[in-house]
C-alpha cells in the first residue's frame, strides 16, 4: 500500500477533533520527533487509518470505524497541539 | 480567536452538479453548487462520499480546483480500478446530486499574501490544488512572481492546458513530458531531476516558497532536491497522493 501524508485525512481529523488538524504539531512518543500532521506518513484502509512517524516509523495514530463510530488510538503520540489561528 | 482552535462542525451536504468539463480523455472537472458553502482557500480539499444501494460507502478526498470566490469545482482523474473516480468521471451528469463535506485542510494552502516568489511543482493530477493557487493569484491581482513546473506523461495528459498557456507574464508555466512528446517539442522531455529543478526553481536567495503535489515518489524526490538546492524544509510544502487515494 502506498504511503500518503496527513493532508489525505484532513476531513477525517476535522470530524474527530472538530478542528483543523493538518497544521497541528505532533510529538512522537517513541523518538521525540515533532512534525506537522500534514507531513506525517499516512496509510488509508490499512484497515483503519494508520499514521506513522516519518523519523522512526512508530505508529502514532490509528483511527478505526466501528459501526459508524470513529475509534481513535493516540498512544504513539506524547503530544498533539493544534496550530494557533 | 487567538490561542484557541476554532471548533467547527463538518457536515455532509448534497451538492448539485452545475457543469462538467472534459479536460482530457481520463480527467474531468465537475463544477458544483454547494449549499451553505463557507468559502475556501486555495489548496484546500473536500471529501466526497458515495453510497451504494446496499449501503456500502466509499469516501475520497479531492483537491478543490477553483479559486476562492469561484464556484466550487473538483478535477477527477479516472482510475481504472477505482471505487469512486469511475462514477465521477463517467456516470455523473449535470443536475445530479453528490454528497460532500468541506472545505478541509490548512497546511497546503496559499493565501496570496506572500511577497516571496512562488514555485509550484506538479506531477500529473497533482496540478489540481496548484491550479487553484494560480487562479487565485490571477483573480486577486497578486504581484507575487509564480513559476509552475508541471510534469505529465504526454501532451495529451496535460490538464488545464489551454488555461495554462494563457496565464500571461505573471505566471510562468514550464512543462516536462516524461513518456512521449510531439515533434518539435520545446519544453523539457524527462522526469523532474535535480538538474532540471536547478534550472527552473527560483534562486534560494529570493526567499522562495514551494508547493509540491503529485504521486508520493514524485513529491519525495522533488522535495529532497529542493532542500539540496538550499530551500529550507519549512518553505517546501508537500502533498502526496497514491493510485488509490483521492483526486
Amino acid at each position: 500500500m502506498e504511503a500518503l501524508d496527513g493532508n489525505a485525512i484532513g476531513g477525517l481529523l476535522l470530524e474527530v477533533f472538530g478542528a483543523e488538524m493538518t497544521t497541528a504539531t505532533g510529538t512522537c512518543a517513541g523518538c521525540g520527533a515533532t512534525a506537522q500532521v500534514a507531513g506525517l506518513v499516512v496509510y488509508l484502509e490499512a484497515p483503519g487509518t494508520v499514521v506513522r512517524c516519518r523519523s522512526c516509523d512508530n505508529t502514532l495514530i490509528v483511527i478505526v470505524d466501528v459501526r459508524g463510530r470513529k475509534c481513535v488510538d493516540l498512544q504513539g503520540l506524547s503530544r498533539l497541539e493544534p496550530a494557533i489561528h | 480567536m487567538a490561542g484557541a482552535a476554532v471548533l467547527r462542525r463538518l457536515t455532509w451536504v448534497v451538492a448539485t452538479v452545475e457543469e462538467v468539463v472534459e479536460e482530457t480523455p481520463r480527467v474531468r472537472t465537475i463544477v458544483l453548487d454547494v449549499p451553505d458553502w463557507t468559502g475556501h482557500r486555495a489548496g484546500q480539499h473536500l471529501d466526497v462520499r458515495l453510497t451504494a444501494e446496499d449501503g456500502y460507502r466509499a469516501e475520497r478526498e479531492y483537491s478543490i480546483a477553483s479559486a476562492p470566490g469561484e464556484p466550487v469545482a473538483i478535477t477527477v482523474e479516472r482510475l481504472e480500478d477505482g471505487e469512486v473516480s469511475p462514477y465521477l468521471t463517467q456516470e455523473l451528469r449535470v443536475g445530479d446530486g453528490i454528497e460532500l463535506r468541506g472545505p478541509v485542510g490548512g497546511y497546503f494552502v496559499w493565501d496570496g499574501e506572500d511577497a516571496a516568489p512562488l514555485l509550484l511543482v506538479a506531477g500529473g493530477s497533482g496540478v489540481v490544488p496548484l491550479r487553484s493557487m494560480v487562479r487565485h493569484h490571477q483573480r486577486s491581482g497578486s504581484a507575487t512572481r509564480v513559476r509552475l513546473l508541471y510534469s505529465s506523461r504526454t501532451l495529451d495528459d496535460v490538464i488545464y492546458r489551454m488555461e495554462l498557456d494563457e496565464t500571461g507574464e505573471r505566471v510562468e508555466v514550464v512543462y516536462t513530458l516524461t513518456r512521449d512528446h510531439p515533434a518539435g517539442w520545446r519544453g523539457y522531455a524527462r522526469r523532474v531531476d535535480p538538474d532540471l529543478l536547478a534550472e527552473v526553481a527560483w534562486p534560494v536567495d529570493d526567499g522562495a516558497r514551494a508547493f509540491v503535489c503529485g504521486p508520493t515518489s514524485f513529491v519525495e524526490a522533488v522535495a529532497m532536491s529542493l532542500v539540496e538546492l538550499g530551500y529550507a524544509p519549512a518553505r517546501v510544502k508537500t502533498e502526496r497522493f497514491g493510485a488509490t487515494g483521492g483526486r
